[in-house]
């Protein structure tokens, strides 16, 4: 039991009364009591192997494609019984040990002395003096340049351990960076083309307040990565707005086609492609982070955490009537990064 | 020529010999002792005073402390079912025609990680039952870590000497995290890549490195194709075999510390109450990790988790509205969600504090303060003792209150994760959530604050009432003079005991500016910034009673009754 010190009798107003009496359970008083609890323990331990032949009977007899309906929800009738199976069965054996150990084994409680966690300071004295003994064995006191040798030599062995780590990438170099995340497919003359179908766009197609989700002309010749990294920077969205209720600034009057604008669907936040449109306001939300952009104002931030307006790509139509774009975009679309010159993007009040 | 063999009369070899017995009546004793003879089971674990672990091992016993043992049986599931996972799963990005057996996506193209799930989920018996119970257990493993350093949070179990068994804890809760996310990028669904391009955002906001980090990550512009295989590599190797290394330092301070105990009767800072490993604990922890398991196992039976059948391959182009992360990284979610668009656009390069402070800052924050919390508390408190006995929370209003304001900046980052759902579910503004929240994330804290501290306070106050007074008996006595009151029964002695058997420490006084001779005392002694983190700390403490108190309040109960009883 524990020593109280002066100290103790100090912070405890009242002395310790020492452990709780011990109060005997009903499994330990009745007999009959114990019994059940026994029985119980053992009815649980031996339902088990009856749930886990049930488990590989369900394992081989369950067609793959059943379905069960459960409170009018479908369930696929082989994962449900494999995992109750299964499952009461794990649990079963926790309850049974766990009821075991509470009505059947002892409930007395114990006192065990605590130690310090600090080493007695003979034991401290003693593996100071066994590591001074060593250094002193060393003779670095005396031939100090070999501990700076060996430290300098360690310290210099993290080059060779981390250079290789330099190709875990192409390094983003501005020549690279020009190539990768700042050019997207959108060329002159290249036609937009629907998202799902790569059906080429007619500007008389496109109804005021419509919304559609395109993609350059060549995305469909690319497959795999290549598909993937394009698509995640070219897509775009057009929209029909009715020319007399947005603002179109001077520089960009010739972006559109009577109304007809297209703009990056790659939030300028983190990338998120932005897709709920609000036909009256003419503003564009991102589900992930609900930036929301004014699209009847060139693309400009009015609400939400990002910072830059969306990328607009200018556009024309060609001799048989199809949307084509004017150019590349003239900004890198997409997601801020270090190096990126945004004095370009659209602002507040440019004309 | 050869001679015949000779056999000397006295050679051993004609010795009987029946090989020895081994002494004891237990049927396992024949392989224990064949085990003993080769590992020194017995002298490690039997009882001495200073061994660390032996079968008797004292553990004591507290709900609170199932939270710690729910995280780890969560992580053993989460290495077992994680096995049966790697065995069909395919980390590549490689682009195949699905020929597997769901219907709706025949023939589409998608990369072999998304179909090698839904091959787990249709085509292998059993494997969407163990993809799901491997999830509902992350999101255990996650729940139970976070409520579990919550309980030594507000039991003060962080104090000395387990300040580094917190640290450590510190560590596994960030690193959960990061296995976490690996692990629901894997299957690149519709959900994990937008995920995933999220975390492209984020990293490329870093000033200076961002875009460097960002194509060393992803190998190239995002998405690439290697990100899902080096992801597999952190999810199934690098993490887990940091984690499990810390799990196994974790244990061993636990029983190297032993464990702590609520205060109560005969419980003191010197001793350990409780039961003994073998049987006990052998028999309870054992058998609760059944439960943890069987529960696991119910869940992944009956409620389905991340169907991604229904969100269909990552379509760069595509985002489901509602899109969100896995619950535990919704604060972080919330705190983008809500930042106010500052970015810097200075000559030709961009710094986007709107993304980088939200996402990278307050993660950072997080684990900063939580690892830096016990060390600030002992250097507010000046306190080098060693702490077994909990606190109730109660007992120390100010670090209650604290804990409280830190969930509940938590929960208001967490919620306004899910501001679009606010808006749509309860018909509210989608900005006004918004702005309401970039509020509420600095002042709900110090409300809650403020709440949380007065009402330990009067939970103190009710104490030292019941310690002096008693018990309110609910017996109401009309005296002849006509007044009412209710007579108050003493409380017994171990609950005396416990209620008083907290600490309370003066607040430190801050020392002389100049030492004798006049020098100033810079560095020695407790400066005037600490003495008033100090006094404010313990300022406003509820001082517990007194023995002499005590000893006068039982008096005057005694007089109380003496004069009823004489009737006057």
């Amino acid at each position: 039991m524990s020593v109280e010190t002066s100290k103790d009798v100090e912070r405890f107003p009242i002395p310790n009364p020492g452990l709780e009496e011990h109060v005997e359970r009903f499994t330990d008083v009745d007999k009959a009591a114990g019994d059940r609890a026994y029985h119980q323990i053992v009815m649980m331990l031996a339902s088990v192997p009856v749930l886990a032949i049930a488990f590989v009977v369900v394992y081989f007899a369950v067609p793959k494609e059943t379905y069960l309906s459960v409170f009018a929800d479908r369930y696929n009738a082989q994962n449900l019984l494999l995992g109750l199976t299964g499952g009461l069965a794990v649990l079963l054996i926790g309850v049974a040990v766990i009821h075991w150990a509470r009505t059947l084994m002892s409930d007395e409680e114990m006192v065990e002395d605590r130690h310090f966690a600090a080493s007695p300071d003979a034991d401290r004295e003693e593996i100071a003096a066994d590591l001074a003994w060593g250094i002193e064995q060393t003779g670095i006191a005396r031939r100090g340049m070999i501990g700076k040798a060996l430290a300098g030599a360690l310290g210099v062995l993290a080059l060779p351990a981390l250079v290789p780590l330099a190709d875990l990438g192409p390094w983003p170099t501005a020549e690279l960076r020009k190539e990768t995340i700042e050019k997207t497919i959108w060329a002159p003359g290249m036609r937009l083309v629907n998202d799902v179908t790569y059906q080429p766009l007619k500007a008389s197609d496109l109804e005021v307040g419509q919304l559609v989700n395109a993609q350059p002309e060549k995305l469909h010749d690319l497959h795999g990565t290549a598909f993937q990294v394009e698509k995640s920077k070219s897509s775009i969205i057009i929209v029909r707005m009715d020319p007399n209720t947005i603002k179109i600034p001077e520089s960009r009057k010739d972006w559109h086609v009577g109304g007809i604008l297209c703009y990056s669907k790659i939030c300028t936040h983190v990338g998120c492609p932005i897709s709920l449109w609000e036909q009256q306001t003419h503003h564009l939300l991102c589900p992930c982070h609900q930036s929301t952009f004014d699209l009847g104002n060139s693309g400009l931030v009015v609400f939400g955490p990002a910072a830059r307006a969306l990328p607009q790509l200018a556009i024309t139509t060609d001799a048989e009537g199809y949307l084509i774009a004017k150019g590349p975009f003239t900004v890198p679309v997409g997601p801020s990064y270090f190096e990126r010159d945004s004095s370009l993007d659209f602002k507040e009040g440019d004309q | 020529m050869a001679e015949p063999t000779t056999v000397s009369s006295t050679s051993p070899a004609l010795d009987v010999k029946t090989p020895e017995q081994p002494a004891g009546i237990n049927k396992l004793a024949g392989p224990a002792t064949w085990v003993d003879d080769r590992l020194p089971l017995a002298s490690m674990f039997k009882y001495k005073n200073k061994a660390n672990f032996y079968v008797k091992k004292v553990f004591p016993d507290h709900w609170s402390f199932l939270l710690g043992e729910i995280a780890l049986y969560s992580f053993i599931i989460l290495l077992l079912t994680g096995i049966f996972l790697t065995i069909w799963f395919k980390p590549s990005m490689a682009e195949i025609e699905y020929e597997g057996s769901y219907q709706l996506m025949r023939g589409l193209p998608m990369s072999e990680a998304f179909a090698s799930t839904l091959a787990l989920s249709f085509d292998i018996r059993g494997g969407l039952l163990v993809r799901q119970i491997h999830h509902w257990a992350a999101m255990l493993f996650v729940a139970s870590a976070t409520i579990h350093m919550l309980r030594v949070f507000f039991t003060g179990a962080f104090r000395k000497p387990r300040e580094l068994n917190w640290l450590i804890g510190v560590g596994m809760f960030s690193m959960s995290l990061i296995e976490g996310f690996a692990g629901y990028s894997l299957p690149d669904d519709l959900l994990s890549g937008t995920g995933l391009r999220f975390v492209d955002g984020l990293i490329r906001s870093i000033p200076l490195i961002g875009t460097w980090a960002e194509f060393f990550i992803f190998g190239g512009e995002f998405p690439g194709d290697l990100v899902i295989a080096r992801l597999y590599m952190v999810h199934i190797l690098l993490v887990p075999a940091l984690l499990l290394g810390l799990v196994v330092a974790h244990l061993a301070l636990v029983i190297y510390h032993k464990h702590t105990h609520y205060p109560g009767p005969g419980r003191t800072d010197r001793n350990v109450v409780g039961y003994p490993f073998f049987p006990i604990y052998v028999a309870k922890a054992g058998g609760f990790f059944f439960i943890v398991f069987g529960v696991s196992i119910l869940m992944g039976a009956t409620m389905s988790i991340n169907p991604v059948w229904k969100f269909g391959p990552y379509n760069p182009a595509q985002v489901t509205a509602g899109s969100q992360p896995d619950w535990y990284m919704g604060w972080v979610e919330g705190a983008i969600r809500i930042m106010p668009n500052w970015e810097w656009h200075l000559a030709g390069t961009t710094w986007s504090w709107n993304v980088v402070l939200p996402g990278m800052g307050l993660m950072g924050l997080l684990f900063g303060v939580l690892g830096a919390y016990p060390f600030i508390e002992a250097w507010i408190t000046g306190d080098k003792n060693e702490h077994h006995v909990l606190d109730r929370p109660r007992n120390v209003p100010n670090r209650t209150g604290l804990g409280v304001a830190g969930m509940t900046m938590y929960s208001m980052f967490w919620l306004a994760g899910g501001n679009d759902i606010l808006a749509t579910q309860f018909k509210l503004s989608l900005n006004q959530v918004t702005e309401f929240m970039r509020i509420a994330v600095f002042v709900a804290p110090v409300i809650a604050f403020l709440i949380t501290k007065r009402i330990c306070l009067s939970l103190q106050r009710a104490d030292a009432e019941r310690v002096l007074h008693g018990s309110e008996s609910g017996v109401i006595e009309r005296a002849p003079d006509g007044s009412y009151s209710e007579a108050h029964v003493p409380i017994t002695n171990d609950e005396a005991f416990t209620l008083t058997q907290h600490e309370q420490y003066p607040a430190l006084q801050a020392g002389p500016s100049l030492d004798a001779n006049g020098v100033r005392n810079k560095g020695k002694g407790v400066s005037a910034l600490r003495a008033r983190a100090s006094r404010w700390y313990f300022g406003q403490e509820i001082t517990k009673p007194t023995a002499a108190e005590i000893e006068q309040a039982k008096h005057h109960a005694d007089e109380d009754e003496s004069t009823k009883a004489l009737g006057h």
